[in-house]
């Protein structure tokens, strides 16, 4: 019985206990109550990949109507990956969460945070279960509405300008995927993403289904920060609080990569956007524009959280590099970048919390000598700093060569040298932070700064310790991806 | 000419989209700019209502003599996206209270030149 309804459960338990966290309110509770579901959540994610991986997809039908009527969950390898990371993030920021929010927030607002927090977990991994389009949109808007919330908590007034531009540009996006949508059901009849793929022509569409593909690539574009369209981004990651920057950046934008993913291999078919259509060239394009110019946008920043910003756009677009490639090993590639990815930069900005908490800003000035103040904080940053480049060793590097294998493969050597070019880049805006820190004498009025606390340590060497475990033992983080990438082409065959 | 009359449904919802998507770019008032993504919504909502209507067909009530009615599914689908929509606006709109009350106006040039001078 509880083995069946793991899927709805793993959604239905955050989205319950949001609400009666509003209801408790009293901070404490909320936050064990929080802690609780968030751990719970990321078990059964576990659970439910681990039934993936051994008995194949696994569905469930909303309230009993059979899939092309009812709202169906459908779990195959690459949603169950997915969100195993998501939740996984999201349980490790929120065991790291509440010394910072001491500092960044006010305590009457505890409970909403959390209460938010839930919201945006349960739309995020609602996002990666579901098999139904409408359900899709849904959820996309209960991620974003709570993401708008829990950015204008930051301390700056900046962030509310931050969270309201955030919200437009969101909006936009989240309607265009709606008018795709829609366009879709009007050719098809139905909403079921598999009922809606028989019926769509692998080959070639109607204007209609043209006009819906383009709405959507453009709008899931925006959701995911594809370069030119991540000018959202970095204000939003700057300014908004400590906690809400590493669960975000680590798992929003991954999330929306997944709608790709799934749009074009699951729904669209790539023999219809890659063949007949010049997606994957267009993708190729702004991937690797996106890599230079926010690779190089991050060297000139002086706020550090601005920096690692745009050193996520760039990443982003590793990403869809590695998904225009559009071969198992692209794919695999891709896939693998969304994992090692969320870590690495969930980690970095968990060290990024470290130094806020004591330092109170994060402007390359401020850093001076932080070294020697806070010596764990700064080498947990380094480490992930290192995974950012690709150093062997790292989650970063296993990404970076599965990247590089794929491009060769496609014989496509500019972009395999494009690929290495760029991550000098990263060697650079990590670098200036590394030398500042640990070179420069520090600032005679931090004397008392002390190390952060070791609740927050903890969660950051956990996951930053994650990156080194993937790095070194790559097998299983890509025995998934790869498993992911079969899951796609084999839904396109 | 009967393509161009006969879809003027359509045509008011590229009109309407056009509008709204115009005025959250061109306006730098932050109100202004929640009314054009609300008149870029609605047009939307208009899109999958009149995709549901079957010509000469009745509203979907099970009636005995009744052979053809209008799909109803649309129509309920943007049930649920208005509600999503209110919730953007009232967020918006709660949000631009609290810039309000951080930066004395709304008026978005007047809001970057306060952040400079600081």
């Amino acid at each position: 019985m509880t083995q069946n309804s793991l899927p709805v459960l793993q959604i239905a338990i955050p989205l319950i206990a949001a609400p009666l966290c509003v209801v408790i309110r009293d901070r404490k509770i909320v936050l064990a109550c929080t802690i609780a579901v968030c751990w719970a959540t990321f078990a059964m994610s576990v659970a439910l990949l681990h039934r993936v991986l051994s008995q194949g997809v696994v569905t469930y039908e909303l309230g009993g109507w059979p899939a092309p009527w009812g709202i169906e969950y459908r779990v195959d390898a690459l949603n169950a990956f997915v969100m195993v990371f998501v939740a996984a993030i999201g349980a490790l920021v929120i065991t790291y969460a509440p010394s910072s929010l001491e500092r960044e927030i006010a305590r009457s607002r505890h409970y909403l945070f959390y209460v938010m927090y839930l919201l945006c977990l349960t739309g995020l991994l609602g996002i990666c279960i579901t098999g139904d389009l409408f359900n899709l949109f849904v959820f996309l808007e209960i991620s974003s509405l709570s993401s708008y919330a829990l950015i204008s908590l930051g301390q700056s007034r900046r962030a509310l300008m931050a969270a309201f531009q955030y919200l437009v540009m969101g909006t936009i996006g989240a309607t265009f995927i709606l008018i795709g949508i829609g366009l879709l059901y009007q050719m098809t009849g139905s909403l079921n993403m598999q009922d809606v793929a028989g019926r769509l022509d692998p080959q070639r569409g109607t204007r209609t289904v043209l006009v819906a593909f383009a709405f959507m690539s453009v709008g899931i574009s925006l959701k995911m920060a594809l370069f030119p369209l991540h000018a959202w981004l970095p204000n939003a990651y700057t300014y908004a609080p400590s906690v809400v920057t590493a669960f975000i950046a680590a798992t929003a934008t991954k999330v929306s990569v997944y709608i790709l993913l799934r749009m074009v291999f699951s729904v669209f078919q790539p023999t219809f956007a890659f063949d007949s259509l010049p997606l994957d060239t267009g993708l190729m394009i702004l991937a690797l524009t996106g890599i230079f110019a926010a690779s190089a946008a991050a060297v000139f920043q002086t706020n550090i959280k601005r920096m690692l910003a745009f050193s996520s756009v760039a990443q982003i677009g590793y990403m869809v590099l590695g998904i225009s490639i559009a071969s198992e090993a692209g794919l695999t590639a891709g896939i693998v970048h969304m994992f090692n990815h969320a870590f690495i930069k969930g980690g970095m900005f968990m060290a990024m919390g470290c130094l806020a908490l004591r330092l109170g800003a994060v402007e390359l000035s401020d850093l001076r000598g932080a070294a020697r103040r806070m010596p764990w904080t700064m080498f947990a940053w380094s480490l992930g700093g290192l995974g950012l480049i690709g150093v062997p060793v790292t989650a970063g590097f296993v990404s970076k060569w599965l990247l590089l294998t794929a491009a060769f493969e496609a014989g496509k050597l500019p972009v395999a040298a494009m690929l290495l070019v760029s991550s000098l880049f990263a060697v650079v805006y990590v670098w200036r932070v590394v030398e500042v820190a640990y070179f420069q004498e520090p600032l005679q009025d931090q004397k008392d700064v002390q190390e952060a606390p070791l609740s927050m340590l903890i969660p950051t060497y956990v996951v930053i310790g994650l990156t080194l475990l993937f790095g070194v033992w790559s097998s299983l983080s890509t025995g998934l991806a790869r498993q992911a990438a079969l899951a796609l082409l084999g839904a396109a065959s | 000419m009967s393509n161009v009359w006969g879809l003027y449904n359509y045509w008011i919802v590229i009109f309407l989209m056009m509008t709204g998507f115009y005025i959250v770019i061109a306006r730098g008032n932050l109100i202004q700019r929640v009314i054009g993504l609300n008149i870029f919504q609605i047009s939307v909502f208009l899109l999958y209502i009149t995709m549901g209507k079957v010509h000469d067909a009745t509203a979907p009530i099970v009636l005995d003599n009744t052979v053809t009615f209008s799909n109803p599914l649309p129509s309920v689908l943007i049930l649920t996206a208005i509600v999503v929509g209110v919730a953007t606006t009232a967020l918006a709109l709660a949000l631009i209270v609290r810039i309000h009350e951080a930066y004395g106006s709304i008026e978005e040039e007047e809001i970057l030149v306060g952040d400079h001078d600081q």
